[in-house]
């Protein structure tokens, strides 16, 4: 137990000093661009935890992250890199919105499951796709995936234009892209009156959880895990390892598409443009920083939340781009990757100064 | 229909075709080198963002859309640097590594632009160079020799980068340590070496793919200009099988779909829009889908090297 305690701090101290290092590196190019990096970030940090607005609207996007996260946390440890969470968020919003507005008298309690199902089924199958695109015809995931993003993208729009479009749009002829609000009845609750935070969040954590107990408590779980350890292995051990690709996919699927869902129900109360708003990116972020564990996700999507927001509020009060966010979550991922050979031989540091040869003990890499 | 097929719009639809080609091949050829040294490079989207910007800014301050040749080379060769650094000496997860690459070129060339350019400026960007003599050529002529130079560029590399790869002997290298690196190291070829070289190659042509989009064809810069054409690439080098000539096809068929396609609409024949955006995406998929077959990939491609085990 101690020493695992001590592995968590040890991964900890890792985790902030990729973080860190990506701040240093941003922080030139601040410098490059004669902004003043310490003003920049100082807004970015201290905005979203100086008041009850900052604090909500940090949670409000942990939420998505969470979810995408959890999605992302499924299908790495199956072995299975999914990048198209962008689309399945979409296709999880348009399901929920079209469902939602489909039966606009029927009582919450019924209405409410209902919508979150078809938002996750709507994810679940975009997800699917790729899934059966990798098992079968061995196309690679990262690729489809990002196609699929492409595709769901534009359906949507074409959704959100067309035939789903907001009957007031055309009527008062504004023409602006979004569907009708859903019903009122399964609006999520607010948590905290006159701020967003919604009960998506407490759903969230919930899933999280959940996520973990399936993982690591059930023999589904434990073999879409040795799927993601070598799937050479697990075949031998008799797992049907393409029929465990699909499912991960699926479910990665449908946690992005929950997290539709909770942007549908809980935040705009309809699917609109730009829904999406690079949660599907920004939650693969936060899971590699949740060292791919359900629970370690959480803090990481508030963490992350918490730079989302910040990225806003800089990009308001000093007027530095919110761009500036998404170059600080590649050099994150770029820093936490490679902080894994750092983390797996202690001896490369020492290593490393002598010659860049480690002797890394390493599974699979890539495929 | 008769008069709508005549022989001047079938040879603006091939001119444009080659034309549109020119990005796919250039990031492609640089891919399909990194790739058979065994290293996959998923970044090339982002490193193509970077050349746009970089290609763009450098033409529109000096006026010389040579200077925005040699940035984005430049800048190209960086990233392959940045993803060597993670993915060969550091042994990073390859697939992870190039989306973190992607999202650094994304983020940064958008930072970039708002920071130093702002709104929407147009440049003066490569001029067509009729080639004398092989330009009157009927039909050919006008479709192939009419063209920028970025064009000529991607079209001599594709005989040029087979030569280098399968006639010479760091040809050789790259491929004996995309396929069996132990025993290169073995015979004394550094495997490291020649990944770090093969992605900064890779990096340079990615990066002026990038550019060809801002200087040599929209002779402007905007967000999201490479649309996916990065990964689309890296779809090429499965479909091509690894080989120049299969990536040539490859990206002559696409390309030919595409201008084809902008050529319906702009002759007014009905075919709805979302389909004609959706459809590169569709027919990237199911080139994946039929080009499967594993064998012929480098045999060690996403596996990092180390020493002293076993493959």
């Amino acid at each position: 137990m101690n020493s695992q305690f001590r592995g968590v701090l040890k991964q900890i101290v890792v985790l902030l000093a990729a973080l860190v290092g990506a701040l240093l590196i941003g922080a030139v190019f601040l410098l490059l661009a004669k902004s003043d990096p310490i003003k920049a970030y100082g807004v970015m940090f201290a905005g979203p935890v100086s008041d009850k607005f900052g604090l909500t609207e940090t949670l409000v996007r942990a939420v998505p992250l969470l979810l995408v996260g959890l999605g992302i946390v499924i299908s790495f440890r199956s072995g299975i890199i999914n990048i198209g969470a962008e689309g399945q968020i979409l296709a999880g919003a348009i399901g929920a919105a079209y469902v939602g507005n489909s039966f606009p008298d029927m009582p919450a309690i019924l209405l409410l499951p209902l919508v979150f199902m078809a938002g996750a089924m709507s994810g679940a199958v975009w997800g699917g796709i790729a899934g059966w695109l990798k098992a079968r015809l061995a196309v690679n995931e990262i690729l489809s995936t990002v196609m699929l993003n492409q595709i769901a993208l534009q359906l949507y729009l074409f959704l959100i234009r067309g035939p789903l479009i907001d009957p007031q749009e055309v009527s008062y002829g504004t023409g602006v892209p979004q569907t009708a609000l859903i019903p009122e009845q399964i609006w999520l609750s607010r948590l905290i009156p006159g701020t967003r935070l919604h009960s998506g969040l407490i759903f969230a954590l919930v899933v999280a959880v959940l996520v973990y107990v399936f993982l690591w408590r059930t023999s589904t779980g434990y073999r879409m895990r040795a799927v993601g350890a070598g799937p050479e292995a697990a075949r031998y051990a008799g797992i049907n390892v393409q029929w465990y690709l699909v499912l991960a996919m699926a479910l990665a699927g449908g946690m992005a598409g929950l997290a539709g869902v909770v942007e549908v129900t809980g935040v705009h109360h309809r699917a609109l443009e730009g829904i999406s708003a690079g949660y599907g990116f920004s939650g693969i972020v936060a899971a590699l920083f949740g060292r791919l564990h359900p629970l370690g996700t959480i803090p990481a999507s508030i963490l992350f939340g918490a730079l989302l927001l910040g990225a806003d509020m800089m990009q308001r009060a000093v007027n530095i781009p919110a761009a500036m966010v998404m170059v600080i979550q590649g050099l994150v991922v770029l820093f936490v990757v490679s902080s894994d050979y750092f983390l797996k031989n202690p001896s490369s540091v020492a290593n490393l100064k002598v010659k860049l040869f480690g002797k890394k003990v390493n599974g699979e890499g890539g495929k | 229909m008769e008069g709508v097929m005549n022989s001047a719009i079938i040879i603006s639809i091939l001119a444009t075709g080659i034309r549109l080609a020119t990005p796919y091949l250039l990031a492609a050829l640089g891919e399909m080198f990194t790739q058979r040294s065994g290293v996959y490079n998923l970044g090339v989207e982002g490193i193509m963002m970077m050349g746009a910007f970089a290609g763009f800014f450098a033409t529109l301050h000096s006026g010389s859309p040579l200077m925005g040749i040699v940035a984005s080379l430049l800048i190209g060769a960086l990233m392959g640097l940045l993803m060597a650094l993670v993915s060969v000496t550091f042994k990073a997860e390859q697939g992870i590594s190039g989306i973190g690459l992607y999202m650094l070129g994304w983020g940064l060339s958008g930072l970039l632009y708002r920071l130093y350019v702002g709104g929407i400026t147009s440049i003066d960007g490569l001029k067509t160079i009729k080639i004398p003599l092989l330009s009157d050529i009927p039909f050919l002529g006008p479709i192939i020799f009419d063209q920028n130079v970025l064009v000529y560029t991607a079209l001599v590399l594709v005989p040029l980068s087979g030569f280098i790869l399968f006639k010479t002997s760091w040809g050789l290298n790259v491929r004996a340590v995309g396929n069996k690196p132990e025993a290169a190291d073995t015979l004394g070829v550094s495997v490291e070496r020649i990944r770090y070289q093969c992605l900064i190659l890779g990096g340079m042509l990615a990066g002026l793919a990038g550019a060809f989009l801002t200087i040599g064809q929209a002779n402007m810069y905007a967000d999201n200009i490479t649309a996916g054409r990065g990964f689309i690439a890296i779809a090429l080098v499965y479909f091509g099988r690894w080989s120049p000539w299969g990536i040539l096809l490859g990206s002559l068929l696409f390309s030919m779909a595409d201008s084809f396609q902008s050529m319906v609409q702009v002759l007014g024949i009905n075919f709805p829009y979302e389909l004609a955006v959706i459809l590169p995406y569709v027919v990237t998929i199911i080139a994946l889908a039929i080009s499967f077959g594993r064998v012929w990939a480098p045999a060690a491609l996403g596996k990092p090297f180390q020493r002293g085990t076993r493959g």
